[in-house]
Order: C-alpha cells, then sequence, then structure tokens
C-alpha cells in the first residue's frame, strides 16, 4: 500500500481536491454526513444538580473528511461523542446522520443506525473476549443479519485489510493491544458505516504502536475514502488530520485546519 | 440462526466458568434428581402392582356388601348420634343368598365362567409336639381357585364333592409341610392335622399341598410366615354356625367379556332389585381394574406430595441460577455495552442471556435426570421391582428446566437488556 497524503487534510477548508472525488465519488462530495445544530445536552434535569454539558454546538461533517475533535478532560469531549455514535440523545438541537433524524429515533432505530451507519473504535478496544478475531469481526454482521458464509468472507477481508489476516483465529486475549486495536478496527468497518468513530484509538498503547494504528486510519481515509470522526486529547495526532475542532467547557472554542503527518 | 450464535456463546460463556456453572447447576441438578428419583420407584412400584394384579386374574369381579352411607340419619336421630353400635351387624337377611347366586349365574350364563365363594373362617395354629405353622382357615367352594390360581405341589383342590358331603378335608401351603412334614408334600396327604381356632380345636385331613407365593407386602420370618388353608365353604359354615348366604363371592368372567366394568356394573344393576328395599346394605363391585386403578391413584398422590417436597430443591437451584446470571451480567457489563454500541437490540441482548440461563438448567435437567433415574433404579433394585422409566417425569423435567431457565433467566437478562450503553461502555 502506497501512504498518498498530497494535500488531502487541506480539502474541506480549502475546496481542493478531495480523497473521495480521487476516487470518483463525485455526486457525495459535499454531502454532510453528521450535521449538528445548537446541541445542547443536560443532565439530572429537574434536579438540584442539573448539569449542562453541551451548550449549543453547530457542527457539520463532510464525506469522506477526517476530523478530530479535541479537547481537555471535562470539555463534553465524550457527551458529543456519545451523541454523534448515536448511544445518546441531544436534550436540544437537531442531529442528522446521513439524513437520518436521530433526535426522533427510538431505542430501536437507534441500535439499527449505530450498526449499519457507524463504526466505533474504543481506546480499550472492546473485543470480545474468549472469541477469536473473526468471529470479533462478525459481529456486526452477524446482527445485521448477513448470512455466515459471507460474515466470514467479508471478516477474512477486513481482517488482512488491517494487517491481521495471518492471526484471525486467535482469540482476542492473545492479542497484544495494537493487534486488538486493528481487529476493533477490522469490526467498525464491518457493515461499509457511514462513518468511524475513533475514541482515543492510540490512548491505551505505545507510541510505535500508536503510529501504526494510525496509519491504518490515514489508509482508511485515503484509499478508502471513509469518514472519520477522531477524538483525542492529544493535539499532536489531531494535527495529522485534515480539520480541528477544538471543544472547551462545553462549546467549539475553534476550528482549525490539520497538517501533513509527520514522516508521510 | 441468531439463536444457534446464541446457544454456541452460552456454551462458551458456561465453559469459561466451568467450576462456577457446575456449582450453580448443582441446585437443578439435585431437585430434578430427587423429582426423577422419586418418579422412577413410584413408575416402578405401579408397574409391579399392576403387574401382581394382572397375574390375581384381570377378568375378576369381587362382589360384596356395603353400608349403605347413614350420615344424614345419624345426625338427624339424635339418639344414634355418637353411639358405637351405629354400624350395623349383617344379619341374615342382609348376606347374598345361594338363591341369588345361582339365579346370577343362570341370568348371565353367557358372561360368567365361575363364581368363586369364600368365608373367613379364622385364624389359627396347626400344632403337633412342638410343630407349628400359622393358618387362615379359609372355607371355599369348588370354583374359588377360578379366580385364585395357586400352584398345586401334591394332592388335589376342594371338590364338589367335599362340599356336598361337608367333610373335613383342608388345603395348605407348603410352608406348613415344611413346619409340621419335614418338607416332604405326598408325606403331608392324608394325615389328619389339628387346627386350633380361638380356642376351640378342629381336625382336617390334608388332600392336597399348594405351593406359598411369597407376597411383595408381606415382611414376616419364613417360620412364623400365616398362610391360607382352605376346607370346604360348607364344612366351615358348620364349624363357624355362621348364617347362610355370603357376605362376598368373585365372579369370574368369560374371555369374551371386554369391558370388565360394564359386565361388573350389570351385576350390581342385577343385585339392585334384592337390595332396593335393604336400608342398610347395598352390592357394589369392584373389579380389579378400579383396585388397581385406586392404588395407583394413592401412590400417585404420595408421589406428587414428595415430589412437590422435592420440587422445592428446585425452586431453590432456580435461585441459584438467577444469582449467578446477575453476577455474570454485573462481570459483563462492558461487553453488554460494546453489544449495543455494536448494534445489538436490546432483545438480542436479553435472548442471549435467556438462552444463556436456559442452557445452564437444561444441563443441570440433563445431569439430573442421568443421576435421578440411577438414584430410582438403585432404590427399586432394593425394594424389589423392575426399574421402569418415567418417561413423562423424564420429558416433564427437560420442559421444567426450561421453564426455570426462563422464569430464573429473565429478570437477569432483561436488566442486562435495558442497561444504558453508555453507562455499560464506561463500567470499570
Amino acid at each position: 500500500m502506497s501512504v498518498k497524503r498530497k494535500n488531502s487534510h487541506e480539502n474541506t477548508v480549502t475546496g481542493k481536491e478531495h480523497p473521495a472525488e480521487r476516487e470518483g465519488v463525485k455526486k457525495n462530495i459535499y454531502k454532510n454526513v453528521i450535521e449538528l445544530r445548537h446541541i445542547i445536552k443536560r443532565f439530572f434535569i429537574g434536579q438540584p444538580n442539573e448539569l449542562e454539558i453541551l451548550h449549543g454546538i453547530d457542527l457539520t461533517v463532510k464525506e469522506g473528511e477526517f476530523l478530530s475533535i479535541v479537547g481537555e478532560s471535562g470539555s463534553g469531549k465524550s457527551t458529543l461523542m456519545n451523541i454523534i455514535g448515536a448511544l445518546d440523545r441531544p436534550t436540544e438541537g437537531d442531529y442528522f446522520l446521513d439524513d437520518t433524524d436521530i433526535c426522533k429515533a427510538k431505542d430501536k432505530k437507534l441500535s439499527e443506525i449505530r450498526n449499519q451507519k457507524i463504526g466505533f473504535v474504543f481506546q480499550t478496544y472492546n473485543l470480545l473476549a474468549r472469541q477469536t478475531a473473526l468471529s470479533n469481526v462478525e459481529l456486526p454482521m452477524l446482527y445485521a443479519g448477513i448470512r455466515k458464509p459471507e460474515r466470514i468472507e467479508r471478516a477474512k477481508e477486513l481482517l488482512s485489510l488491517v494487517g491481521m489476516g495471518e492471526r484471525m483465529e486467535h482469540k482476542s486475549d492473545e492479542l497484544s493491544g495494537g493487534q486488538k486495536q486493528r481487529v476493533a478496527i477490522a469490526r467498525a468497518m464491518a457493515n461499509n458505516p457511514s462513518i468511524i468513530l475513533a475514541d482515543e484509538p492510540t490512548g491505551s498503547l505505545d507510541s510505535k504502536t500508536g503510529r501504526l494504528i494510525m496509519d491504518i486510519f490515514h489508509r482508511l481515509h485515503e484509499e478508502e475514502g471513509k469518514t472519520i470522526v477522531f477524538i483525542t486529547h492529544s493535539p499532536e495526532l489531531a494535527k495529522e488530520t485534515e480539520r480541528i475542532v477544538t471543544l472547551a467547557d462545553g462549546v467549539i472554542v475553534d476550528e482549525s485546519r490539520g497538517r501533513e503527518r509527520l514522516g508521510a | 440462526m441468531l439463536i444457534i450464535e446464541n446457544i454456541k456463546l452460552a456454551f462458551i460463556s458456561l465453559l469459561a466458568n466451568k467450576m462456577r456453572a457446575l456449582l450453580t447447576m448443582l441446585g437443578i441438578i439435585i431437585g430434578i434428581g430427587s423429582v426423577i428419583a422419586i418418579m422412577t420407584v413410584s413408575s416402578s412400584l405401579t408397574t409391579s402392582i399392576s403387574n401382581t394384579f394382572q397375574e390375581m386374574g384381570a377378568n375378576n369381579v369381587t362382589v360384596g356388601l356395603k353400608e349403605r352411607s347413614t350420615s344424614s340419619e345419624t345426625t338427624q336421630n339424635g339418639m344414634k348420634f355418637g353411639g358405637m353400635n351405629k354400624t350395623a351387624s349383617i344379619d341374615a337377611e342382609d348376606r347374598i343368598t345361594d338363591e341369588m347366586i345361582s339365579e346370577l349365574k343362570s341370568q348371565m350364563k353367557d358372561n360368567i365362567d365361575a363364581i368363586a365363594l369364600s368365608e373367613s373362617v379364622g385364624s389359627g395354629t396347626v400344632k403337633s409336639g412342638s410343630d407349628y405353622a400359622n393358618i387362615t382357615v379359609t372355607g371355599i367352594n369348588e370354583d374359588y381357585f377360578e379366580s385364585n390360581d395357586v400352584k398345586l405341589l401334591a394332592g388335589r383342590h376342594i371338590k364338589t364333592s367335599d362340599l356336598e358331603g361337608m367333610k373335613n378335608v383342608i388345603m395348605v401351603s407348603d410352608k406348613v409341610v415344611d413346619n409340621m412334614f419335614d418338607g416332604d408334600p405326598d408325606a403331608a396327604l392324608g394325615e389328619k392335622i389339628s387346627v386350633s381356632i380361638d380356642g376351640t380345636y378342629y381336625y382336617y385331613y390334608i388332600v392336597g399341598v399348594y405351593e406359598y407365593e411369597e407376597s411383595s407386602f408381606s415382611s414376616s420370618t419364613d417360620e412364623d410366615v400365616t398362610t391360607s388353608a382352605y376346607i370346604p365353604i360348607t364344612t366351615g359354615k358348620a364349624q363357624t354356625h355362621t348364617d347362610d348366604g355370603y357376605t362376598q363371592f368373585t365372579v369370574v368372567t368369560k374371555a369374551t367379556v371386554s369391558d370388565v366394568s360394564t359386565f361388573a356394573t350389570q351385576i350390581e344393576n342385577f343385585f339392585s332389585t334384592y337390595y332396593m328395599s335393604n336400608e342398610d346394605y347395598k352390592i357394589t363391585t369392584t373389579t380389579l381394574e378400579s383396585m388397581t386403578e385406586s392404588l395407583n391413584n394413592t401412590i400417585q398422590t404420595v408421589t406428587i406430595a414428595i415430589a412437590f417436597i422435592a420440587g422445592i430443591s428446585l425452586l431453590v437451584g432456580g435461585i441459584g441460577v438467577m444469582n449467578i446470571m446477575l453476577v455474570s451480567i454485573t462481570e459483563r457489563t462492558r461487553e453488554i455495552g460494546t453489544r449495543k454500541a455494536l448494534g445489538a437490540k436490546n432483545g438480542l441482548i436479553r435472548l442471549q442471556f435467556i438462552t444463556e440461563s436456559v442452557i445452564l438448567c437444561l444441563v443441570g435437567g440433563v445431569l439430573g435426570i442421568v443421576f435421578g433415574f440411577a438414584l430410582g433404579a438403585v432404590a427399586a433394585e432394593i425394594l424389589g421391582y423392575a426399574a421402569a422409566v418415567p418417561v413423562l417425569a423424564i420429558i416433564v423435567a427437560v420442559g421444567f428446566s426450561m421453564v426455570i431457565g426462563i422464569f430464573f433467566g429473565y429478570y437477569p437478562a432483561n436488566k442486562a437488556a435495558k442497561l444504558n450503553p453508555i453507562d455499560a461502555l464506561r463500567y470499570e
């Protein structure tokens, strides 16, 4: 695989050539995958300790974009991620994910959205212990009702894509952190989601392994044209993405362009 | 598709905690096991009893006097209330007469093979020097052995001529021969024995020796066992000075009678004309079928009562399952969160944990059935019956384990299904 970085990080900001455009997906180039309008999230509503974490977030993510959300602890990063990941609903505001109104969706619908449109990559991998890499990758497809032969074929493809083709039958507790995260990325890709939502994916890894994982994300973005929302507290990693959204005290305080990845 | 995956998953997670799963199952194993053991013993007992009865003759109808219910009279009549003499004694006019019997025989000759008459004469002891044997003397007619089959070892049965001549002849068991004549039946034939009944000595000549069959219900020692001895009923009546007629007799139906119960009702109807005006007694019939049924009913009632108590341990086992499922769900909170993040709907999470609990109970149930049947078979063997597989109980046990699994698995599974994915993912 050759990593073609070029000016891709500038695209959303500058309007120059986008990787997805390069791939020939022109018709959807400007399509908004994520549309957050004035999102407010409150907890303990009506109680004396009522707390407002997000104070009106407006954010749009276009298809094929590689975006990072940075912020200190307590800035509302995780709350925002939960809303983007359809794990939680905002108290006020509108959220459209791939034209689906998340705020109005019932629990069952949210499950479907998570299954079909979102690929999660967690800091702590969250692979199912005692199960092989292959069955971990199969899982979202199982929930999607895909038949076993297809599931296995696709899971094998994805594991090969992240360089885990040789370790498909290994149980997750027999894998190293970096290997686990690669399996988790393959799993996130299983149902070909609209976005990959990565929450501190390198947070538990040493810098060398973290680098490898970041390379995989770049590859998915550039070669597969994936939309990636990357949540991190590391400004260094954030700079590798196309756009950096900085969150502080529940509001977006800064939006800036990223820069070229080091060593690319 | 998901069911198979869930079953696979359930086995994976049970195997991951083998010891814990086994201990949890123990409650179910003991519960199901004890129910099955009791059912096995009961089913063996029932089979054994019905076989015994079948040997005794399924075509017999016992006809007897039965006191009419007098409870209403007792309450209305203060004089009789609480009186011990209320139970009317059987008077001569209450008894079943020879005329009634011959009328019955002639009216239903197509269905009646023989009529066995018997009248208890009393219990007594055969004595000669220091040798003795306990017997109960029964007066019988020539048809008696049609309904009560015995194996003749020497000599002959009681004959019509014995009855007509009121002869002092007796048929004794081989036990009497063992005690009195060193076990030689032929030597006993023609011997005169004296039997003391209620202080009076009676003399009889032995004409036949039959083989005593040990009953499954008796437990006396060989030496002291009381066996039946048979004399002509006419002789017996003459000796005891009892009234003419009988309090009960047995009708041996012809093999062509297919429905013995219906025939028994016909006999009752036949007698109802004779006893219509009798205030104290009426005629009832008992067939082996009904006797077996009532005995089996009794066994069944006792079995159900014991099984119910054993079932309580199943309840305890079920609570154990619920407890371990709750622990398992707490341990696997993150897994549940992950599954939900990956798109598992609540129903699927619920199904996953219910399946796990059902598998846990089913495996326990199957082990319990094996263990219970083995235990029951050993118990049946000790009690001297052939072990019978309680098929129904096994089906019920398997079904019941599943029900326990669902019932006690539902609450934990529902708790898992309702977990908030954010909290579940954040769970440490």
